[in-house]
């Protein structure tokens, strides 16, 4: 199902990021190919956030680089990104959703048709004029994941989607990730709970102290984590 | 004590019989005032709102001059319009001094920077929350001004009444461009002020009931704005 002229993979060399003089991410090199789910996992503070951040582009690399399988221009309209806390616009669910749409110049039917099918996928369909910042707190990440989706990404950012919320919500939100997988979204999500990186990863890439430690398949990181770190990491200690 | 119960009963009165001369200040207050709001407004809300999202130098000293541009004395901008506007002035030849627009223009360069102050106070908070969200979706600062005047469109409803409750209550910049002809260029407060020297208590009473409603009734509709503000700001 991949597009012939596909932005991915995604690598990431010497990628490092420094602010305020204190060293956040070191030397990360990394690929991100399309299939599965990639889970970016590690302790709070590990840097989770700030690859996410350098990765999609919002923060520039103090050192090292970012290539796309294309123009950087292509690639950043075929990316999105849903934020921890969702940053909904103060204006009625269609609304939201529709906003990114035609910023990306799509005709007003496609618009209006993208936007329905999302909503209607994340369960928000009877709530299309309501006020966005109304809605309950899982409701709105759904919203912000519809916003998303909406835009028919290649690749999807995810920090973080459901470390506010409570287990139904958490199960809507993975339920919404993996149907957007299925449809061939490549997913790049970062979590710190480690029995959702099992549910959702296809390979896992393991973050300690502003450094990849670990990328690997889901299955292998999981029964045999090559570091000491991630086989303390797993068994629930505190590292960091 | 007598004379302050009779001045109201005739105050009441003129108001309540739509006195014709009382009518015609009135009307004439609210068209400049709010002529003023509007020209005001297209200048001072993009402005706050750049001024919100733009990063550049020297904008900290941008902000602070406009806040103190807030409290200019009304009767210093009457004076540099005036000057502006005058026969022997850069804009004399438009004739413009003693009418109606002259009044409109200070009037406007009175409230514009109280406009551009406030929308910048409020959109600034809001560009915080929406930059990244907005940069991830492709919109850079230029394209963040239409969105951010949109969605702020509550709170820049209640920037603007206070725009224009400030323009309407004020009389300095008025008398002096203005020159508070009867029928022509006098306005509420112009007339109150007037009258009130001559000592026909009646008519400034009646005058000055009418603008305290007029001030009552924005502040009350800002409070009403505010209600629906919350409703979509969550």
């Amino acid at each position: 199902m991949r597009a012939p002229e596909s932005i991915l993979p995604l690598r990431a060399e010497g990628l490092g990021f420094s602010a305020g003089g204190v060293e956040i991410l070191r030397d990360v090199a990394l690929k991100i190919e399309a299939g599965a789910p990639t889970l970016l996992i590690g302790a709070n503070g590990a840097g989770k956030s700030v690859l996410l951040r350098l990765l999609h582009g919002l923060l520039a690399p103090s050192a090292g680089c970012v290539f796309w399988d294309c123009a950087s221009d292509k690639a950043a309209r075929h990316q999105a990104m849903v934020f921890q806390r969702p940053v909904l616009l103060r204006r009625s669910v269609l609304a939201n959703t529709l906003y990114p749409l035609k910023l990306a110049g799509l005709p007003r039917e496609a618009c209006l048709a993208r936007a329905e099918e999302a909503l209607a996928l994340v369960g928000l369909a009877d709530r299309v004029q309501d006020p966005a910042r109304r809605l309950s707190v899982g409701q709105q990440q759904r919203l912000a994941l519809a916003r998303a989706a909406a835009l028919q990404p290649e690749l999807l950012f995810l920090d973080e989607p459901s470390a506010s919320l409570d287990p139904a919500a958490t199960r809507a939100v993975e339920e919404i990730v993996l149907t957007l997988a299925r449809r061939g979204t490549k997913i790049v999500m970062t979590t710190h709970d480690l029995a959702q990186a099992r549910r959702l990863a296809g390979d896992v890439v393991f973050l300690h102290r502003g450094r990849v430690l670990e990328q690997a398949p889901a299955e292998a990181f999981f029964q045999e984590p090559a570091t000491e770190i991630a086989r303390a990491f797993l068994r629930g200690e505190l590292v960091w | 004590m007598n004379d302050l119960a009779s001045a109201f009963a005739t105050a009441l009165g003129l108001i309540l019989s739509l006195d014709p001369g009382v009518l015609a200040i009135v009307s004439l207050s609210l068209r400049v005032s709010l002529a003023a709001l509007i020209l005001a407004a297209l200048l001072g809300l993009p402005l706050g709102a750049l001024l919100a999202v733009a990063r550049f130098p020297g904008r900290g000293g941008v902000i602070t001059l406009m806040n103190a541009l807030m409290g200019l004395p009304p009767v210093v901008v009457g004076l540099l319009i005036y000057l502006l506007l005058s026969r022997s002035g850069p804009l004399g030849s438009l004739g413009l001094l003693f009418t109606p627009s002259a009044m409109i223009i200070a009037q406007a360069v009175l409230i514009a920077p109280i406009l551009a102050a406030l929308t910048r106070q409020v959109l600034e908070g809001m560009w915080e929350e929406y930059a990244e969200q907005l940069r991830s979706f492709g919109a850079g600062p230029w394209r963040a001004v239409p969105t951010l005047l949109w969605d702020g469109r509550f709170m820049l409803l209640t920037v603007l009444l206070a725009g224009f409750g400030r323009a309407a209550a004020e009389v300095g910049a008025v008398m002096v461009v203005g020159g508070n002809i009867e029928g022509f260029t006098r306005v509420m407060t112009t007339a109150i002020a007037l009258e009130t020297s001559k000592g026909d208590l009646p008519l400034a009473l009646a005058l000055g009931l009418v603008l305290m409603a007029i001030v009552f009734g924005v502040n009350a509709l800002a409070q009403g704005v505010r209600g629906v503000a919350s409703r979509w700001a969550g």
